[in-house]
């Protein structure tokens, strides 16, 4: 044990670092950046930033918000990380209309489909659920709520969450490469007991899941992007799985310098237009892959390579609306203390997607210019915090973050020849030599 | 009798493995990260290494049969040896932590075999940690039975998650098991066999067995007399706590 906590030393120090997170209103109301432990909200319809109404005390988040979702009715919203804190806030007033206090780090969070309940999963790989009573009141003073222990992934962190879209089953996907489809209980909510599947197949830590709908599948499909530099298509009922699509290899194709034995982990998936398509990020990508879903077919094909002009814009965050005209992506980190910023965001935004156009071709997309954005510089002031950046310090963030992730969600290899020395100065045998 | 090579790890008048070169800690922390290798899916489980006479090549379309009964936490290897002449036909596996208890039932299995031709063959072990990766290696409902005899008891509350019984990790086992599989626990821990019948009780996915189909249960008999636990205990006259139940299928 000797010598490990200099290692976790590192370690801790990276794992501080968060990325930005970009989630977008299901009608595309309003969009929201979180960077650190800073919440930022736009609204889109007034053309004007939000300022959050939160009566548990001035500080907003104390510390990083590691995950930021809307309900796909529109009314919630929810914002949770490393201070232990959901917040679950209307979009309307957008006050915090709930504190819910977490025992541990929480990691992931999802709002069920007909906005009754919502889950969220800490570092220890337990998923909690919080009744909202029924509904929402978007001027109901702040209530604290107590969170019940739903179900739990042993010991792993969980990495996402999300609600299939009927809302019959929660997924959720951990460090430990699984997938577990869970029947959501109707009420009352006490413990969700009955596993439906088990989606395994990818063959490193899965970072991001997402539905597809398609008319005669209620529940909806699931797509999983994953540390094993694949992005895999399922069927939930089974647990099985129906595609894969290598997108590592498109990463290599584009970077012109060799990146011996790195793998490009997808960090993050959006589905697009009711997923025909859907939109990847990837570590050291600077843009999106953008892959065609055939769901009669069960494939997976990569239609188009989107990247950024700026070599240095390499998403951390993607997010898209139902009625899908542009897909917002956010670059950035917090904690990056030693380059001088405490947090760095940097929002794009790729349009041309026509949901009802079925001769859509992916010609037509582009990268907006600034100006052209939705809401425009207003807009970047809000969600970056400025509208000028030295565009070098963006290379370190994304560095910083893939290490940052590498970091949480891999686990650590120690050589024979480590592992042994562990072993000998463990403390039992030392008694025993003394 | 006398060993001529002190430091042959089987015994020459048995021919089995001996325990002494296979001693290993009691306990091992089911936290931490595994650094052993995992089956992806339970597909992948490569039945032609376990199971090699039965299955000598590893078509994974084309299994036969699959595993039935799971021993978690199988220790030196007790139970499955009485349950693999009991159930001949039945494939089995024990699932244990320790890298070298694990080691040595794989010796005790391999001995077993070649002394008794025939025989043995639908037993084997895997070292793994089953709280952690027990979907990687059985599919929804594969299952009939479950074994957990003389588990680990984590007096502490802070470490009551660390058992191998608790009502989220049931989630799983009755996942694994078939309706009308049937989960077996024991243990000389009052306590704990108070925390794993409660468990079971309170789960809405498993019932307890009556008398009578405890009286006829065959595995039953086992629980307490087949393993190495198990004769400890009774060398003691120590008092034992079982509790069965069965898989039963959700309330609609």
């Amino acid at each position: 044990m000797e010598e490990t906590p200099v290692e976790e030393g590192d370690t801790n120090k990276d794992v501080e670092i968060a990325p930005a997170l970009i989630a977008v209103h299901p009608a595309e109301k309003s969009v929201a950046v979180a960077v650190g432990s800073d919440l930022r909200v736009f609204d889109l319809v007034g053309n004007c930033p939000v300022s959050l109404i939160d009566e548990s005390g001035g500080s907003y988040h104390k510390d990083s918000i590691r995950t930021i979702c809307y309900g796909s009715n529109g009314q919630l919203f929810v914002s949770a990380g490393d201070d232990k804190t959901v917040k679950i806030w209307s979009t309307e007033s957008w006050r915090c209309i709930y504190n819910v206090g977490s025992e541990k780090r929480v990691s992931a969070a999802a709002i069920s489909p007909n906005g009754m309940h919502v889950c969220f999963a800490d570092k220890f790989g337990v998923i909690w659920v919080v009744d909202l009573d029924g509904g929402v009141d978007g001027n109901q003073p702040l209530v604290n709520k107590k969170a019940v222990s739903l179900l739990s992934h042993y010991c792993s962190i969980i990495t996402s969450l999300e609600f299939s879209l009927d809302g019959r089953f929660l997924v959720s996907a951990d460090r430990d490469f699984k997938i577990r489809v869970t029947t959501f209980p109707t009420k009352p909510v006490n413990e969700a007991h009955e596993i439906q599947s088990f989606c395994l197949g990818h063959t490193d830590f899965v970072s991001c899941i997402a539905f597809i709908s398609k008319l005669e599948c209620p529940h909806g499909f699931l797509i999983s992007g994953s540390g094993d530099s694949t992005v895999r298509l399922w069927d939930i009922l089974s647990g099985s799985l129906l595609a894969t699509c290598e997108v590592g290899d498109k990463v290599e194709l584009l970077e012109s310098k060799e990146r011996e034995g790195c793998h490009s982990a997808v960090t993050s998936i959006c589905t697009i237009t009711d997923g025909a398509l859907v939109a990847v990020a990837i570590q050291s990508l600077h843009g999106i892959i953008l892959l065609n879903c055939d769901l009669s077919n069960h494939t997976l094909s990569v239609v188009k390579v989107v990247s950024t002009s700026e070599e240095t814009f390499i998403p951390t965050s993607l997010s898209s609306s139902f009625s899908t005209r542009y897909l917002w992506m956010v670059t950035g980190v917090s904690g990056l203390h030693n380059l001088g910023h405490a947090s760095l965001a940097r929002v794009k935004v790729i349009s041309g997607f026509n949901k009802d156009n079925p001769n859509f071709t992916e010609n037509e997309l582009s990268i907006l210019e600034d100006d052209a954005i939705p809401g425009g510089e207003k807009l970047l002031e809000k969600l970056q915090g400025g509208v000028t950046f030295d565009e070098k310090v963006f290379l370190a963030a994304a560095e910083a973050v893939k290490t940052a992730m590498s970091n949480l969600l891999t686990k650590k290899q120690y050589s024979t020849e480590k592992r042994d020395f562990r072993k000998r100065t463990r403390n039992d045998r030392k008694l025993k030599q003394g | 009798m006398l060993d001529h090579d002190a430091n042959s790890t089987i015994s020459k008048s048995t021919g089995l493995p001996r325990k002494r070169f296979y001693r290993a800690r009691a306990h091992s922390n089911p936290l931490s990260d595994s650094h052993f290798p995992i089956p992806i899916c339970p597909s992948e489980v490569d039945y032609s290494l376990h199971y090699p006479q039965l299955f000598p090549s590893n078509d994974q379309l084309h299994r036969s049969k699959k595993i039935e009964f799971a021993d978690i936490g199988c220790g030196f290897g007790g139970l499955l040896i009485s349950l693999s002449t009991l159930f001949p036909e039945t494939l089995m596996i024990g699932m244990e932590l320790r890298d070298k208890v694990t080691e040595y039932v794989k010796e005790r299995i391999l001995a077993l075999r070649v002394a008794n031709p025939g025989q043995y063959q639908n037993v084997s072990v895997v070292r793994t940690n089953s709280m952690k990766y027990i979907p990687n290696y059985f599919e929804k409902a594969q299952l009939s039975k479950m074994f957990f005899l003389f588990p680990d008891p984590h007096f502490k509350e802070k470490n009551h998650r660390r058992r191998v019984i608790s009502p989220h990790l049931l989630d799983e086992y009755a996942y694994t098991l078939r309706v009308g599989g049937i989960i077996y626990t024991i243990t000389d821990v009052e306590e704990l066999g108070e925390w794993m019948k409660s468990c079971l009780e309170n789960h809405p996915l498993f019932e307890a067995l009556t008398a009578e189909e405890l009286e006829v249960d065959p595995a039953v008999k086992l629980l307490s007399s087949a393993t190495e636990e198990g004769q400890k205990v009774a060398r003691n006259e120590g008092q034992t706590f079982q509790a069965v139940y069965r898989r039963i299928s959700a309330a609609p």
